[in-house]
């Protein structure tokens, strides 16, 4: 069997960064895995502006964003192969993959990093009841329609679910011509950015229902109308606010799901909050060896936190590779009070990492609040806070003085005012 | 008057206050860089937006080519400038930044390729 000392398993933001980063550190023996023609991910069919303030000090479109990672892979001679599938990884970190020129492929790998992105959560897994015409698409599919292939896929659009997908491709389906009649969102509050609440809907006069969900669809062929219906404080649709909507097509932007089937496989223990891996505070997996980062590994809403994220992740695999696993056993870092999810979720107080940015989003707005970091009743930080929503992810920083010799977990939580 | 915006620059959509006397901003807090006062005098005067779409390109590996303004053009002129690119066509390869439509309703901006895209 070929051996590698990594394999990236996934050739957009997060693995050119991971990538990037190992060559950096004098790794040099990598292989990227890419699914796709090209590299870039995703940001391919991002082409709205608004990436890499944080990265380049710049506001880029997201093929720009992705263009300056694939000059910096080639730079560093950094071998992707394309129209490449990954479709079996084990625990001892044998990477099996399938493309035109090879066939089927094994490598062992020192160290796997998970690069692999989200995915959209599809009509069956909303229950939308009703026909199965053409016509009903999620965000991201359209959007790559659109921007990669240059088909229109719509008309009269309707959108299921505030997400940011949604609300660009709200922005972006006007631009292109089609009447887009309005977006339902389920909960009381937008799950998007502000600022695409304000360019993309409020610049066109595109309608935001809250509190609304699309509850049938009709058509045989090709979609014709919708019904939508307004919901209870519990979510469930409130009988006489039946409403329907002639539209030929209905975009879905409800959820962004970690890509997980591969970790799965090679039996990484998965946390039920993110949906994706949990890791350690050098970003291994509870499979040693074996990295996540990126949106495979939560979903995150701005790229240049991906590009950082994938850097640490691979950082932690040059420490792996060069010293072993850390010392001592883990402890957790756990979700408290208003905290939906922390990522990384363990650190190791007997050999903490140095620095660790701590990513986590809340349940529900907040007007204010504050960010309290504790372990058991001793308070590492507390931080005041405003104006925090659940679209928006946050940061908790752990220093290393701060990890170093605790022997009880570590707790995120807000303190409501 | 005090005016509520979110600024669109970037991600973070800082919640600006604006302060606006006779057409004439007073002053700006809540930005967290100076992109977001600039934004706020500009939205109480005349909003203006990048604009990002798509042209058709012949010879490259996907049919479109994704093209941004290289600065914000008017807001109220936006849909009048997708016509005007509706109807470019471009020939690969094409490098980032270079100038597919100059000058773009005489707006003074350009408006230039979003990515490289080499000839297959």
């Amino acid at each position: 069997m070929k051996k590698v000392q990594a394999i990236i398993i996934g050739g957009g933001s997060a693995g050119l960064s991971a990538a990037v980063t190992l060559k950096k550190n004098g790794i040099e023996d990598i292989l990227v895995i890419e699914k796709d023609e090209e590299p870039g991910g995703i940001l391919e069919q991002c082409i709205h502006n608004g990436f890499g303030l944080h990265t380049f000090k710049e506001q880029l479109s997201g093929p720009a964003y992705a263009e300056r990672f694939i000059r910096m892979a080639e730079e560093q001679n950094v071998r992707i192969l394309l129209n490449t599938m990954v479709t079996k990884l084990t625990a001892d970190r044998v990477v099996e993959y399938v493309n035109p020129e090879e066939g089927t492929v094994q490598v062992q790998a020192d160290a796997v990093i998970l690069a692999v992105g989200c995915y959209e959560r599809p009509r069956g897994g909303i229950n939308i009841t009703g026909t199965r015409p053409a016509g009903i698409y999620t965000a991201g599919q359209a959007q790559r329609y659109l921007n990669i292939d240059g088909y229109m896929v719509g008309k009269r659009v309707f959108i299921l679910g505030s997400g940011d997908i949604g609300l660009i491709m709200a922005r972006r389906m006007t631009l292109e011509g089609a009447k887009v009649v309005g977006v339902a969102e389920l909960m009381p509050y937008s799950n998007g950015l502000p600022r695409n609440m304000k360019q993309c809907l409020e610049d066109f006069n595109i309608p935001l229902y809250l509190s609304h969900t699309v509850t049938e669809v009709f058509g045989k062929d090709r979609l014709e109308k919708i019904e939508m219906m307004e919901v209870d404080e519990n979510r469930n649709p409130i009988p006489g606010t039946e409403q329907d909507i002639d539209v030929d097509t209905l975009l879905l932007s409800v959820g962004l799901i970690p890509e997980n089937h591969l970790a799965d496989q090679a039996g990484i223990k998965m946390d039920p909050s993110t949906k994706g891996p949990f890791v350690d505070d050098r970003y291994m997996t509870s499979v040693e060896g074996i990295f996540a980062c990126g949106n495979g590994l939560h979903v995150h809403d701005l790229v240049d936190y991906v590009t950082l994220q994938a850097a640490k992740a691979a950082e932690g695999a040059v420490s792996y590779l060069q010293n072993g696993k850390p010392q001592g056993e883990p402890l957790r870092i756990q979700n408290g009070n208003q905290v939906s999810y922390c990522v990384p979720s363990q650190f190791y107080p007997q050999d903490p990492a140095e620095k660790v940015t701590v990513y986590f989003r809340v349940r529900t707005p907040l007007d204010k609040g504050t960010l309290v970091i504790r372990s058991g009743d001793k308070i590492i930080r507390s931080v005041k806070k405003r104006k925090l929503v659940p679209s928006v992810m946050e940061e908790a920083l752990l220093l290393k003085k701060d990890m170093e010799g605790l022997t009880e977990p570590i707790t995120i939580e807000i303190a409501e005012e | 008057m005090v005016k509520e915006l979110v600024c669109v620059n970037c991600p973070l959509g800082c919640r600006l206050t604006v302060e606006v006397e006779n057409d004439q901003v007073i002053s700006v807090s809540g930005n967290s860089c100076p992109r977001g006062e600039e934004y706020a005098k500009s939205e109480c005067i005349r909003p203006a937006r990048i604009l990002t779409t798509t042209v058709r390109i012949e010879g490259a590996i996907h049919r479109v080519l994704p093209v941004i303004t290289e600065r914000e053009i008017p807001l109220d002129m936006v849909m009048e400038a997708m016509d005007a690119v509706r109807g470019i066509h471009v020939k690969a390869p094409v490098k980032v930044g270079d100038v597919i439509a100059a000058d773009l309703l005489g707006t003074g901006v350009n408006l230039v390729a979003a990515r490289s895209m080499d000839r297959v």
